[in-house]
């Protein structure tokens, strides 16, 4: 899933300081499981930006609203009633999600109100470990289901960098180092073979480096 | 010869080599380099010039190396792929070879986290195994990383990788110095030994896979000036293996630089003695000086004609 993270509240109320009536849009999706975007966290940010404002003597309407999904028309088309009469729509989605609200309702601003970090997963209650990065190309395979591409600070397709010490990355010793995961798992199923081969440079064209991506599944064309 | 290197030369003819650090300045001053050259002119058989080594911004290596290459110092110019995609590291590949460098050494780099710049974006775009592929193949193949062909002047370069014995996965190590290997590298320097006893076991399984016939290595050694200056790699520096005893040595020492070059000297004789250890390289963080000093006192001077 998509994992993203409010932005500071001071951050968000210098973004919609000239406004004096918003729309405050979450999302039903990955960020309602991640805490950031869902319907409480839209009731939450909503009271916190009216008591910010109320404080400065400057009152703000706010119209909460959390559609199904904001990464799709069918359900933020709903959204267009209320938009006449408000300034500016804070979504509370992903990056996606905002985007997807610019793309359909062209003549409402719509500032985003989380940082999108990254496809990760719950690896306990309320924390995400990133573990995807998208890069089109998919080697866990022969990486014994750990990514080297999301879960390596240098992205190394050959094995552990000189840094790796009892099992924890040297960029955070909170974070395990994936060469040793690699390692670990594939000596369980012995399969460590996988890592004599030397693997070849990346081709970073199915990454981010060739511009915006796209998929068109043909079949459900209509 | 695969290459016209001095290091290739001393290393093929048998002889126990010498390789030293000298680390570029944070400025754009010839002389630091100049004044540094002078530890090594005659001493060593190759001089490493540092890639922005912990991420700090320094003068280029391959310009640093062009300065040292004037003093009539032989260097081996370090690249990182931390900063460089293919298409640069090819250029620059180019240009080193064009300047006069005959030793280049592979490294993944140092994350930027740990240097000046830590917002900076880093590349990555190979890995060092794929970087020592790229300069064989450029080499051997006289092809670009593409495949398309190097029609003439293909950089002749003596290829050096880098190993951390102390680094985990242990046993994974070996492996990946295999690995290393059979993407041509022909000479490994490793982070610094200050436990020998680790790095001998490691030495072990090097022989037992026949690695040291196929590849020179070189154990790194790292002159320590201060307790203080140990106790920080101890705890700061990932990968590093230092045993309490030392910790111990340096701190009752009446005098700490003078027991930094005993302790080294020490190591000097004790790596010598390892089956598979072809050389050592000196690596004295900020202490370039006492290069000669220690050279002398181990007994590698003067250097070997070759």
């Amino acid at each position: 899933m998509i994992v993203a993270d409010r932005k500071p509240l001071e951050e968000i109320l210098n973004s919609i300081k000239d406004y004096r009536k918003i729309m405050l849009a979450g999302c039903g999706g990955c960020v309602t499981i991640c805490f950031s975007g869902g319907a409480k966290a839209v009731e939450l940010l909503a009271s916190q930006i009216k008591m910010a404002r109320k404080k400065e003597g400057r009152d703000i309407e706010i119209i909460e609203c959390t559609p199904e999904r904001q990464c799709e028309h069918e359900f933020i088309d709903e959204l267009k009633k209320d938009l006449g009469s408000v300034d500016a729509v804070l979504s509370i989605a992903c990056g996606v999600g905002v985007q997807a609200m610019s793309q359909r309702h062209p003549d409402t601003i719509t500032i985003p109100g989380l940082n999108t970090k990254f496809m990760g997963y719950p690896i306990e209650h309320a924390l995400w470990d990133e573990r995807c990065a998208g890069c089109g190309d998919c080697v866990l395979e022969w990486t014994g289901g750990v990514c080297p591409i999301a879960r390596c600070a240098k992205k190394l397709l050959n094995g552990p960098c000189g840094g790796s010490a009892n099992g924890k990355c040297e960029v955070d010793k909170d974070t395990d180092c994936a060469w040793q995961l690699i390692y670990d798992r594939l000596k369980k199923l012995v399969k460590l073979d996988n890592l004599k081969k030397i693997r070849e440079p990346k081709d970073w064209r199915t990454s981010t480096n060739a511009g915006q991506r796209r998929i068109k599944f043909e079949e459900a064309m209509l | 010869m695969k290459s016209d290197s001095r290091l290739e030369k001393v290393l093929t003819a048998g002889k126990f080599a010498v390789t030293a650090e000298l680390g570029p300045p944070q400025n754009a001053d010839p002389e630091a380099i100049r004044k540094k050259a002078q530890y090594c002119l005659g001493n060593v058989d190759g001089a490493n010039i540092t890639d922005n080594q912990t991420a700090i911004v320094r003068m280029s290596s391959i310009a640093a190396a062009a300065i040292a290459i004037s003093c009539g110092v032989e260097p081996v110019v370090q690249m990182v792929c931390r900063d460089r995609n293919r298409i640069a590291m090819q250029s620059d590949i180019l240009g080193a070879a064009a300047l006069g460098v005959k030793n280049l050494l592979c490294l993944s780099g140092d994350h930027q986290k740990f240097g000046n710049h830590p917002q900076a974006a880093n590349v990555f775009d190979i890995d060092s195994v794929q970087l020592i592929a790229m300069v064989k193949k450029m080499r051997d193949e006289k092809k670009f990383l593409s495949g398309d062909p190097i029609k003439e002047h293909e950089p002749r370069l003596f290829i050096g990788a880098v190993e951390n014995p102390f680094a985990d996965p242990f046993e994974y190590r070996v492996l990946r110095l295999a690995k290393k290997v059979e993407a041509g590298a022909d000479f490994i320097q490793t982070q610094c030994v200050f436990d020998v006893e680790k790095f001998a076991r490691w030495m072990e399984l090097v022989v037992a896979e026949g690695l040291h016939k196929k590849v020179y290595i070189l154990a790194g050694l790292t002159p320590v000036r201060s307790h203080k200056a140990l106790v920080y790699m101890k705890n700061e520096v990932a990968g590093m293996s230092i045993p309490d005893e030392l910790i111990r040595r340096t701190e009752s020492a009446g005098e700490p630089k003078e027991e930094g070059v005993k302790i080294c000297l020490e190591m000097i004789e004790q790596v010598r003695n390892i089956e598979g250890v072809a050389g050592i390289h000196l690596m004295p963080i900020g202490w370039e000086s006492i290069t000669p000093v220690i050279l002398e006192r181990a007994g590698l001077l003067p250097r070997p004609e070759v």
